[in-house]
């Protein structure tokens, strides 16, 4: 029995819908699964925050405990400036969270093991710092790649590296997720497959089926930490990310 | 904690001692959220790092990957661009490996971005 690890990845199309200059446009798999994840956000907050309790339900709670928690990691990190950038951090963090989490049920599909919705998401992001540090800073934001207290001499060469320290980050923004996504998701799949060809062995088979199993079990969990943190560190360096866009100068 | 103080308010609301009480309660919950606010702040990025030691592995070579990759795509582009190949791609690969140690340094908190530091300190006098 053959289980192919990566097929849970393939994206294919539901309906289409166009061309368009040559490419077809079509509504996917992963695009249903991003409709889903939009509906079941707004569906939660705004379920949420109608009822307007002064004592929270469960829902509410959910709800408030999420605004604290992204409200509270803004704060620490760009200051009460970087307010103004709670609604989007807001939404990328219970995108990519719901995202995840979703992913975690069994045949469904993971939206952010798509290395173009994880770069589509940090390229937003690098724009959003690199046009919101022009306009708030002029040209004071590249003092961003001035470090201060570094000798005349090897100041280009500081100014280079760190410009291109600047750049890379959108890579590794996006890779980070993805390929925690990718990695944990084609690791259960490995093992449970090894359940699969184990148990299809016959009595001595089931023994060895179980060792795989639960590792299943424990992986299930792990990934479960793993979508929430990846969720949080992709809000975090977004908010140390919009600091530098707030404060470059050092 | 919640319900309590709602239906402490509710209960005698025109008492002296159940409003301090009240009171009492409401500072102790605000000292508790600053308290909590002031821990979170100390290296509210390496929090993330030390909550997985598997994160923190992927964290810190997804940075330096990044760093030499976006060097070798730049000096790539720069020789075709300019036609000085190899010179852009040798000298861009060694800058961006620096930029890929200046990440990975950054993000393990070795080097403090200071930007980020001085505010820190600046929220500390505060």
């Amino acid at each position: 029995m053959q289980v192919d690890p990566i097929h849970q990845f393939q994206i294919h199309d539901m309906l289409p819908m166009m061309t368009m200059a040559g490419h077809e446009i079509a509504f996917t798999n992963s695009a249903l699964v991003m409709l889903i994840i939009v509906l079941a956000v707004s569906a939660l907050m705004i379920g949420a925050s109608s009822p307007r309790a002064v004592v929270p339900g469960r829902l509410q709670s959910i709800a408030e405990m999420s605004y604290e928690f992204v409200a509270n990691t803004i704060r620490s990190t760009a200051g009460t400036e970087g307010m103004r950038f709670f609604p989007f951090v807001f939404t990328l963090f219970m995108f990519v969270l719901f995202a995840n989490m979703i992913g975690l049920i069994p045949f469904s599909f993971t939206v952010t093991s798509q290395l173009i919705v994880t770069v589509a998401l940090a390229l937003t992001v690098f724009f959003i710092v690199i046009i919101f540090g022009f306009w708030r800073n002029g040209l004071h934001f590249f003092n961003l790649f001035v470090p201060k207290g570094v000798p005349k001499l090897i100041l280009p060469l500081i100014v280079f590296i760190e410009v291109l320290s600047f750049l890379s980050r959108p890579v590794s923004h996006s890779v980070r997720l993805f390929a925690n996504m990718l990695a944990g998701h084609i690791t259960l799949q490995v093992f449970a497959a090894f359940v699969i060809m184990l148990a299809g062995l016959g009595v001595l088979g089931w023994f060895g089926a179980a060792l795989p199993f639960i590792m299943v079990m424990l992986l299930t969990a792990l990934e479960l930490l793993v979508a929430f943190l990846q969720a949080y560190v992709f809000a975090i360096l977004t908010c140390i990310y919009l600091n530098d866009a707030i404060h470059p100068g050092h | 904690m919640n319900d309590a103080r709602a239906n402490g308010d509710r209960g005698k609301p025109h008492t002296d001692e159940a409003a301090l009480s009240a009171r009492l309660q409401r500072l102790g919950e605000g000292l508790a959220r600053q308290r909590a606010n002031e821990t979170s702040n100390d290296p509210a990025e390496n929090r993330a790092a030390t909550a997985s030691g598997y994160a923190r592995g992927f964290r810190l070579s997804s940075e330096l990957v990044a760093g030499v990759i976006v060097g070798a795509g730049l000096g790539w582009l720069i020789d075709r661009w300019f036609g000085v190949s190899p010179w852009g791609l040798i000298i861009f690969l060694l800058l961006g490996f620096a930029a890929g140690v200046l990440n990975v340094m950054r993000s393990a908190g070795v080097v403090a971005s200071q930007g980020f530091d001085d505010r820190l300190r600046k929220d500390r006098k505060n």
